[in-house]
Order: structure tokens, then C-alpha cells, then sequence
């Protein structure tokens, strides 16, 4: 895992400051979605061996949640963005 | 070659140059009419159950590296039947049975010794969860007991009992649990699986799983094309990835594990111990080294090394539990890439597709698990039909509402 993550709202900090959630790719269906719709949220992961973006939050800074986008093998953070702007930018 | 006293004796006495590998190294064939993908401790077991109890012949495992250098030469070595919920109970006893006989069916040296495993509490309500715990164990027939505080004291007295956040207060004790060496579970069961005419096939990565009309055909092998009437996958931390080449859509995240040892020291413990305020275990090797972990490190991990953060959450517990660990020296620390379910209790199961076979799950619980884990997913692919002590752990339990969660976590899987 990479020592430093660069939070749009703080700067550069240590990960310790950050609490992570996981896959960040999942969308809460619609409550009256189907019992798969659901099953595939709550249970399926896609769980890639390279990039993934994941839910990140920064308990000891912003409080803010990130999406960090890295690799699950050789730990890189390509990118982290506020959630708020990926959840925009996907129109939700 | 038989192994016993006499056959280390006349070796001896001739020099020892006239030993034999343990198992052969067989190119592959065209065709097996059961291949198991992983190498590990479990695709070993269940090839050795098949030939074995099922008397299935013209079986493959296929390994991308080296037997056993995954998660079975990686773990903290610990045996229990400790379990709570009647979907995991049974099936974990059934393996400490099987454990208890494996040395002598497999005539390798395991060096299985139970020497007891102890879960400290550190409050009533632990307490309390604790002798429920029990209780549901005596129910499927496994003794318990519970050890209180002066008990305790005459056993473990390098224990922090007085610690003013943590006080232990007692612990429950299965004294059948224990440890067994993990190198040799592996290499005992590979060459027991090679002597019934089982091909071991490493340096064997499977890159593709060929299907025609929704069966599988066989897999595709950085040693090429390889057929097979049914295929059993035992991939751990790579299921997924294994899953993807056939479609599957699996309720699994891998995370990385660490795991810790020490200096060889003179004999200091003498049991597994387990810390009830954190998830830190710990017990002596037979080389006097202490062997401990703790939690995942929390995020997902394909990779085989850990955070530092982590490292040091697990001293500062090992320390909190034990305060004579801090003039300990820390020789080597690795990682595993646990395959997390999202209940926290295993996969052996049918999949969607007929003649595909899935085991995994394993959480950080697998190597307990081995020998039962290897029985019931042979018995699942020879008979297709699964076996009575693992009928609940079925791969369509997520989406039929049947989670087997033993810490009431809920489908998390970096809080089991």
C-alpha cells in the first residue's frame, strides 16, 4: 500500500488517516429492485487483481468520502477524487 | 518408499544418497477425468480423497507455481473445531477427525499436537458469549471448557491479567485443538495423492476455462490445452480470478493476512492462545519460534506482503496480551491473500455450470479446515451430490438469505 495519499481536500497524508470501505463500483439498487439486483449489491464483488476503485474515507483529516482508484497487486493510487464528484459525474 | 524408523535407519546406514523424490514429475496429459486448479492444501486433499475414498483414477492437480506455496505454508499453523453456528460446527469436527488420523493414513509426520486452544474473555458479556459457544459445541459432541480466572492464572501465568482496559477474566479451552506443522500437510498429502496415480502438475497456470454447450471442457494451461470430464477449482486467494475465465459471479474478496515469527526461545508456551480484545493468536513452533497474527490488514490485496501500520497493531497486541513478548525479536513476517466470503465461512458447492466445482471461501480459517475441506469437495465432485457436513455451505446460500456469519459481522468481509 502506498505510504502517502494525496486527498484533493488536505494535501498530502499518511493512509493511517484513512479508514477504508471497499468497492466503490457498487450502486444501491432502487428498493423495490429485484431480489438479484440486490443480491448482486449486497454479495457479488467483482474483485479485480489490478486497478479497482474503492470508498475511502478521511477520518483523521477532511472527513470527506474519496474514491481512491489503485492496484490491488503492486498498491499504486493512480487517483483519488471526492465521492461527491464521481457520484456528479455519473449523474447520480 | 515406505516411511518409518527402519526405512531412516537402513538409509542412514547406506549413506542416504538411495532416498526417492516424494512424487513424480508427470507431463501432462490430453485428457483427466477430474482436474483440480490450485495446488494448495486443499486441491492436494481432494485429489487424495478422490483416488483414495472415491477410487477415482486419471486424476491432475494443476499448480501455477510450486506445491504448497500459497496459503498453506503461510498460515499460523493452528487446528481447532472451536466453531458456534450448526452450519460450521459439524464440519470443522469432521476435519478434527480426519486430523486425528492423518498422520498414520498418509504416513507422513504432520507433527499434529494438540496441545490445546485457549480464547481469553475479558468481560460477562464475552464470558457469556463464550459459554454459549461451548455449550453449542458439547451439542455436536465436542468437549469444552471453561476456564476462569484462577484457573487461567496456573496455566498461562505470563498472561496481562491485570491489564486496566483489558482484565482477562477466564477463557474457554478446547484441548483437542492445536497446531500442525504446514509444510508437511501439504507434502504428506501430495505424495499419498501421487502414490494412487494422481499427476501433480506445477508450473501449470491455468489461463482459460474452455466450455461447449455450457459444460466444461477443459482448461487452458500455460503447458497447453488441457481436457477434463469435471473440474474443481481450490484457488484461494485467486478464485476469483479462476472464476472469471468461467463466468462465475462470486461472493469473494481477497485480502492480505500477515503472519509473524520469532527467535527460536526455550519452551515459554505451551498452548494456541487467542487474545478475546483484539484477533491476535499465538503459539511456539516445535523450533521454539512464536507464531502469530492478527487481523487482515482491511483492504483488498492480491499481493503476498502486508502494511507496516498493520505490523504494528499486531505487536502492540501481542504485547497487551503478553508484556514479556516486548524483549522478543521478530524474525520474519510474510503475507497470504485470504479468498474473504462475505459471511465469513466457506464455499464447497455446485456452480451454475454442471461439471464446475467450487472451494473456497476459506476466509484466514482454511488450514484447520484441510483434510474435511479436501473429503467433502471430493465427495461433491465424485458423487455430485454434497456431503452431509458441508450442506450448508452452499454457493447460492448469499442469494437464497442462508449467510453462516459466526461473528454476526454481516457481509463485510474486512470485519470477519
Amino acid at each position: 500500500m502506498a505510504s502517502l495519499i494525496h486527498c484533493p481536500h488536505c494535501g498530502v497524508r499518511p493512509k493511517e488517516e484513512f479508514s477504508i470501505r471497499g468497492d466503490a463500483s457498487l450502486v444501491r439498487p432502487d428498493p423495490e429492485a429485484s431480489d438479484e439486483a440486490w443480491n448482486d449489491y449486497v454479495h457479488i464483488r467483482s474483485n479485480p487483481r489490478g486497478r479497482y476503485r474503492e470508498h475511502w474515507q478521511h477520518l483523521a483529516g477532511c472527513r470527506r468520502w474519496l474514491v481512491v482508484e489503485r492496484d490491488t497487486f503492486t498498491h499504486e493510487v493512480f487517483s483519488v477524487t471526492d465521492a461527491s464528484s464521481v457520484a456528479r459525474e455519473a449523474g447520480r | 518408499m515406505r516411511y518409518s524408523a527402519f526405512s531412516i535407519i537402513r538409509q542412514a546406514l547406506t549413506g542416504n544418497v538411495n532416498w526417492k523424490p516424494a512424487w513424480r514429475q508427470p507431463e501432462p496429459k490430453p485428457f483427466y477425468d477430474v482436474i483440480i486448479v490450485g495446488g494448495g492444501g486443499h486441491g492436494l486433499a481432494t485429489a487424495y480423497y478422490l483416488a483414495k475414498e472415491f477410487g477415482l483414477k486419471n486424476i491432475a492437480v494443476l499448480e501455477k507455481g510450486y506445491l504448497g506455496s500459497g496459503n498453506v505454508g503461510r498460515n499460523t499453523t493452528i487446528v481447532r473445531s472451536n466453531y458456534m453456528l450448526p452450519g460450521n460446527e459439524p464440519f470443522y469436527e469432521f476435519s478434527m477427525k480426519l486430523w486425528e488420523g492423518m498422520e498414520r493414513e498418509l504416513n507422513y509426520n504432520a507433527m499434529l499436537s494438540q496441545r490445546g486452544i485457549i480464547n481469553l474473555y475479558h468481560n460477562d458479556g464475552q464470558r457469556d458469549a463464550y459459554i454459549r459457544r461451548g455449550n453449542a459445541m458439547w451439542m455436536e459432541g465436542v468437549p469444552a471448557e471453561l476456564l476462569d480466572r484462577a484457573a487461567l492464572k496456573k496455566m498461562l501465568p505470563f498472561l496481562n491479567f491485570d491489564h486496566a482496559r483489558f482484565p482477562i477474566m477466564g477463557g474457554l479451552l478446547q484441548k483437542r485443538g492445536g497446531t500442525a506443522r504446514h509444510d508437511a500437510v501439504a507434502w504428506g498429502y501430495a505424495r499419498a495423492a501421487d502414490r494412487l496415480g494422481v499427476d501433480l502438475i506445477q508450473n501449470c497456470e491455468v489461463t482459460g476455462i474452455r466450455r461447449e454447450n455450457g459444460v466444461v471442457t477443459g482448461v487452458e494451461t500455460s503447458r497447453g490445452f488441457i481436457g477434463c470430464g469435471k473440474l474443481g477449482l481450490a484457488a484461494a486467494g485467486n478464485t476469483s480470478r479462476v472464476g472469471e475465465m468461467a463466468d462465475l459471479k462470486l461472493p469473494i474478496e481477497s485480502h492480505v493476512l500477515q503472519a509473524f515469527v520469532t527467535e527460536g526461545l526455550k519452551p515459554a508456551i505451551d498452548h494456541v492462545i487467542t487474545y478475546g480484545a483484539g484477533h491476535f493468536y499465538i503459539s511456539q513452533s516445535d523450533k521454539g519460534g512464536l507464531v502469530f497474527g492478527a487481523e487482515i490488514d482491511g483492504y483488498n490485496s492480491y499481493a503476498q506482503r502486508g502494511n507496516l501500520a498493520t505490523v504494528e497493531h499486531v505487536m502492540e497486541e501481542g504485547v497487551t496480551m503478553i508484556p514479556g513478548l516486548s524483549r522478543v525479536r521478530v524474525l520474519r513476517s510474510w503475507g497470504g491473500v485470504m479468498d474473504m466470503s462475505m459471511d465469513g465461512s466457506p464455499i464447497i458447492s455446485h456452480t451454475p455450470i454442471d461439471n464446475l466445482y467450487l472451494n473456497c471461501g476459506w476466509c484466514y480459517g482454511g488450514f484447520k479446515a484441510t483434510p474435511a475441506s479436501g473429503f467433502c469437495f471430493a465427495h461433491l465432485i465424485a458423487k455430485n451430490e454434497t456431503h452431509p457436513v458441508a450442506r450448508f455451505l452452499r454457493l447460492d446460500r448469499f442469494e437464497r438469505g442462508y449467510p453462516i456469519d459466526e461473528h454476526g459481522a454481516g457481509p463485510q468481509p474486512n470485519l470477519h
